[in-house]
């Protein structure tokens, strides 16, 4: 029945009744109004950013503040100088580069064993690694905040790397990725004498780049915006601190001057969202989401 | 494959960084933090190089006479009300962006920015849309929905600061459900929202009938995730109201970040106690979602 029958859904839609036309103008309005509600927040920064103050005007001047007269590029300028902005820039250029290549590091050599060999306590790791993904975690900033102290690592960049920086979804991801790889491969390059080490370096690892680019965005993006533990450790080094906790700082200094604030919070979003359009579809595909 | 002592080695080489790791930050603070919730271990006795005491029950029994902790527990508790609202909300708007019509990758990449954005960032922005002065009340006052010289801050008031703060963990959450369920709505078989067309089934009855049901497995890992979450809730509360006004947004984990961290009197001891509290009510509604959920499959074959 179905043969004779399916062709017709699509027989009507190239019709184009009124009320189809009417159904699809709801559709697309009703995507307006939610894409306002999510990026509204970001176009009014910008445009506040980018607004030449002195000719003093005010951000809650609706809807004139929305539509900047006169562009300008001085508050970035302005805070730049005035906030050190450049020392938190770099704050968070540190903790992410480590963040990034330590987790992609840690991960693909804790995947290769899982993916490649069967040995002795191998189903245990494999628990306790899942384990990882549904323990409570409601005490943990408690107790790492005291053993960084105890090592010596409270206040620094290092001590907001370590403990976040071995994690199941980057074991999963990269372990899926060296199951792809051909048997056949690797027994041809065990032929030729290849050891195990060759094997990780020359055919694994050039094989799954498309993994390893996935968790390097992924982390990327996570440790740029991360809020709660770097400010944790760093609560008493403040010229430590990542651009993430210095926004807030940033608007207590500059109550009274909202262009600042925005001008250095764009220069925190701006290269999130930079990888984030370069990188969309990796996003959309929900892969995040499929192993949290 | 038989295992070799080689190969064996190799593998625990490779592994130890990572075990090493989660071994100290993971597995180690679940044990020692559990161990600090029956302990006294208070500014006082660590000031003095004294390590924790044993107190039993004692922190359990000085939270429940403690009316800003049951405060928090049941503003955490009452921050699930997001859940609902932004599952059918994400997976809503994952019906609508599934079509393949024109400009419909835009919408989905758009509605995923606030997903990839700092909480700092958002508190910086949101602050200005829910200043007296700021973009919602004047979107309700022209639409005529707020009488004039009624502006008011939404942060600064104990009877919408909750919800204001409920409405950014929306904002950011809803992109990233959305691209869940969008992977979901790809395994609905085409031939079905068809048949049901033929039919004669609208759009809104083919949702509850066909992509609900279909999507039930997406539903419940996305309920559950949603669910820790919100219970978990203190990044929003800590960048947008501290807890205030009043305590109206004071969470669980507020007061379990602020009794170990915030002032002089902290007690790690206690927070810990808290944070198990904490962890126990999230076990328990983790059980109810799966028991919920296994429940409507029953009835429904």
């Amino acid at each position: 029945m179905s043969a004779v029958t399916r062709p017709l859904p699509r027989a009507q839609v190239r019709t184009a009744s009124p009320r189809k036309t009417l159904r699809l103008v709801l559709r697309y309005s009703l995507l307006v109004v939610i894409l306002l509600f999510a990026v509204f927040p970001f176009l009014w920064t910008l445009a506040i950013a980018v607004t030449d103050k002195s000719a003093g005007v005010n951000i809650y001047d609706f809807p004139a503040s929305l539509f900047p007269r006169h562009v300008t590029f001085q508050n970035f300028v302005q805070v730049y100088q005035t906030f050190e902005l450049g020392k938190y820039i770099w704050n968070s250029v540190s903790i992410t580069a480590m963040m990034v290549v330590g987790t992609l590091l840690i991960s693909a050599l804790a995947a290769y064993p899982l993916a490649r060999f069967r040995f002795p306590g191998r189903q245990l790791i494999f628990g306790v690694i899942v384990a990882t993904l549904v323990l409570p975690g409601e005490t943990t900033f408690i107790v790492n905040t005291l053993t960084l102290k105890g090592l010596g690592l409270l206040g620094t960049h290092l001590g907001v790397v370590l403990p976040t920086v071995a994690g199941a979804f980057g074991i999963f991801l990269m372990r899926q990725a060296f199951l792809a790889v051909p048997a056949s491969l690797l027994e041809a390059a065990r032929l030729d004498g290849a050891g195990e080490f060759t094997i990780l370096t020359r055919i694994m690892l050039p094989l799954s780049r498309p993994s390893q680019a996935a968790l390097g965005i992924f982390t990327l993006v996570t440790s740029w915006n991360a809020y709660f533990w770097p400010m944790l450790v760093l609560s008493a080094t403040p010229d430590k601190m990542p651009l993430s906790v210095a926004v807030l700082k940033l608007k207590g200094q500059f109550n009274y001057d909202p262009f600042n604030i925005a001008a250095g919070a764009l220069v925190m979003m701006v290269p999130v969202l930079l990888v984030f359009l370069l990188a969309q579809k990796l996003f959309m595909r929900g892969l995040d989401g499929a192993v949290k | 494959m038989r295992a070799s002592w080689r190969e064996t080695l190799l593998s625990y080489t490779f592994l130890a960084p990572a075990l090493v790791l989660l071994g100290l930050f993971t597995f180690y603070p679940l044990i020692y933090g559990s161990y600090l919730g029956f302990t006294q271990y208070d500014g006082a006795r660590f000031a003095h190089g004294l390590g924790p005491k044993w107190v039993g029950l004692g922190n359990f029994r000085t939270l429940l006479a403690d009316p800003l902790f049951l405060t928090s527990l049941w503003n955490s508790v009452k921050y699930l009300l997001v859940v609902p609202a932004l599952q059918f909300a994400s997976l809503a708007v994952a019906v609508l962006v599934s079509r393949e019509l024109p400009a419909m990758p835009f919408f989905r990449a758009a509605y995923y920015v606030p997903v990839v954005t700092s909480i700092s960032l958002a508190a910086v922005m949101w602050e200005w849309v829910y200043n007296r002065s700021g973009t919602l009340n004047w979107t309700l006052k022209a639409l005529h929905l707020l009488p004039q010289g009624a502006a008011f801050g939404w942060l600064n008031n104990e009877h919408t600061a909750f919800w204001a703060v409920m409405l950014v963990t929306f904002w950011r959450g809803f992109g990233y459900y959305m691209v869940l369920y969008l992977a979901g709505l790809q395994g609905i078989p085409e031939e079905l929202n068809e048949a049901a067309i033929l039919d004669g089934a609208g759009s809104w009855q083919r949702f509850w009938r066909i992509t609900v049901p279909m999507m039930r497995p997406t539903i419940l890992l996305c309920s559950l995730l949603s669910t820790i979450a919100a219970l978990r809730v203190l990044e929003e509360v800590l960048v947008l109201t501290n807890g205030g006004p009043l305590n109206s947004t004071y969470t669980a984990l507020m007061y379990v970040y602020s009794k170990a961290f915030q002032g002089f009197d902290f007690d790690y001891g206690l927070a810990s106690a808290a944070g198990l509290v904490v962890a126990l009510v999230a076990l328990l509604l983790s059980l109810a979602n799966f028991r919920l959920f296994r429940d409507a499959d029953g009835s429904q074959g």
